[in-house]
């Protein structure tokens, strides 16, 4: 038994089998990070560190005439999702009720997802992890509130991208509202403006809850790297007459190496995620 | 075209299967191919000659190494139990006898463990080229 404890939970392999299934179903379609970077691992959960291949001077060398270095890592950081799921609803699926209430499931996929999406893309200074865009020296456009304004600043990143030598294809993450917006619109003439912007950049254009505004980036690969130790996966903490207490872990870390790579598109008129953290 | 890797009718098997079979049989001519190499380098005189063969043995290991893991990835129990085998100082046939042991032991609670490598995890990993 691994740190998942998971054989002390009270649930039947078929209840586990469930619950796998509607993590990992309603994880996906939100981990919108992983679509466009380059994964590696997972590494386990053992995993503590990333290797960045630099080192630091060390003072103080207990000898004469002897130099000294340390290497520097960047550590994983360790996300946890609790939620809770009814004993008696578990019992029901075992005598073959299709519709078991997951609420408490689906909603911990979704905050982790978040959690990832924001940390690779926004960054998180308290976890030493520098996202995609606030690592990109371009300071990128503001994408207004009229979908007239999307194409331009969308095609003005790949010109950007492609004028430092950055080659394509490119994806573009999308946070809710812009996505939202994108995809409900047509240009002048009926065009879906998802399909213009899916030819501008010759790469997907990505729901991304957890991203303010968005990013366009290249996906040539080898320029943001994640690197997953223990990829996500369900654990047991504790049970009561009435619940099961579960989580949602992983645990990852990020680097942005080539941060020219993307190019940041502002959120219009609206208090940012960062801001608001800047102001607690 | 010969469709030797299958022992069954190809029809009847699951595409994962047909999958895991073809790789077995990469791994099983990888594995003859690094033979061959031996034993041609053992007779080879010619040194420049040997130094490709040297170089191209090496390739062959490449791709039985990834093949292997490739497979031990998609087989909890096989991987657990070369665990327990590869990369360890000793008596290669104890580690094999406790490894395997081992394996057969967690076998009970191995649908728990869950995830395609054992260890938990819903095998999400990356999602590049995916529809969102």
């Amino acid at each position: 038994m691994n740190h998942l404890l998971r054989r002390l939970a009270p649930l039947t392999d078929a209840n586990w089998a469930l619950i796998d299934e509607e993590a990992a179903e309603r994880c996906s379609p939100a981990l919108a990070a992983r679509r466009v970077v380059d994964f590696a691992g997972p590494r386990g959960w053992q995993h503590s560190a990333t290797n960045l291949g630099r080192t630091r001077t060390v003072a103080g060398v207990p000898s004469e005439a002897v130099g000294a270095a340390q290497r520097r890592v960047l550590p994983l950081v360790e996300l946890r999702a609790d939620f809770a799921i009814s004993l008696a609803e578990l019992r029901d699926h075992d005598r073959g009720a299709p519709d078991p209430d997951l609420a408490e499931l689906d909603a911990a996929a979704y905050r982790i997802a978040v959690a990832e999406n924001s940390a690779v893309v926004h960054g998180w200074r308290e976890a030493a992890i520098a996202g995609i865009a606030e690592a990109s020296p371009h300071d990128g456009p503001v994408l207004a509130d009229t979908i007239d304004s999307y194409p331009r600043p969308v095609a003005g990143a790949v010109e950007l991208l492609l004028q430092q030598g950055i080659g394509g294809p490119y994806g573009l993450l999308l946070g809710r509202d812009e996505y939202t917006r994108v995809i409900e619109s047509a240009e002048h003439g009926g065009y879906p403006l998802l399909d213009h912007l899916r030819k501008i950049l010759g790469g997907p254009i990505v729901w991304a809850p957890g991203v303010d505004g968005g990013v366009v980036l290249s996906l040539r690969g080898g320029d943001f790297l994640f690197e997953s130790g223990q990829d996500l996966a369900v654990g047991y903490d504790h049970h009561d007459r009435d619940a099961v207490q579960l989580y949602l872990q992983e645990s990852f870390s990020f680097v942005a190496a080539t941060p020219e790579a993307a190019v940041p598109l502002r959120a219009p008129r609206r208090v940012t995620q960062r801001a608001r953290k800047s102001r607690a | 075209m010969g469709f030797d890797q299958y022992h069954e009718p190809p029809g009847e098997l699951p595409a994962a299967t047909r999958t895991f079979a073809r790789m077995c049989a990469s791994l099983t001519e990888e594995a003859e191919a690094i033979g061959w190499y031996q034993q041609r380098l053992a007779v080879e005189t010619d040194a420049e000659a040997a130094a490709i063969m040297r170089d191209a043995q090496g390739e062959e290991f490449k791709h039985f190494s990834m093949d292997l893991e490739f497979l031990l990835r998609r087989t909890p129990a096989w991987r657990e139990i070369a665990r327990g085998v590869l990369f360890q100082q000793g008596d290669i046939v104890e580690h094999g006898e406790q490894a395997e042991a081992a394996a057969t032991a967690d076998d009970a609670g191995a649908e728990r463990t869950g995830g395609p490598d054992g260890s938990g995890s819903l095998g999400i990993g990356s999602l590049r080229g995916t529809q969102g």
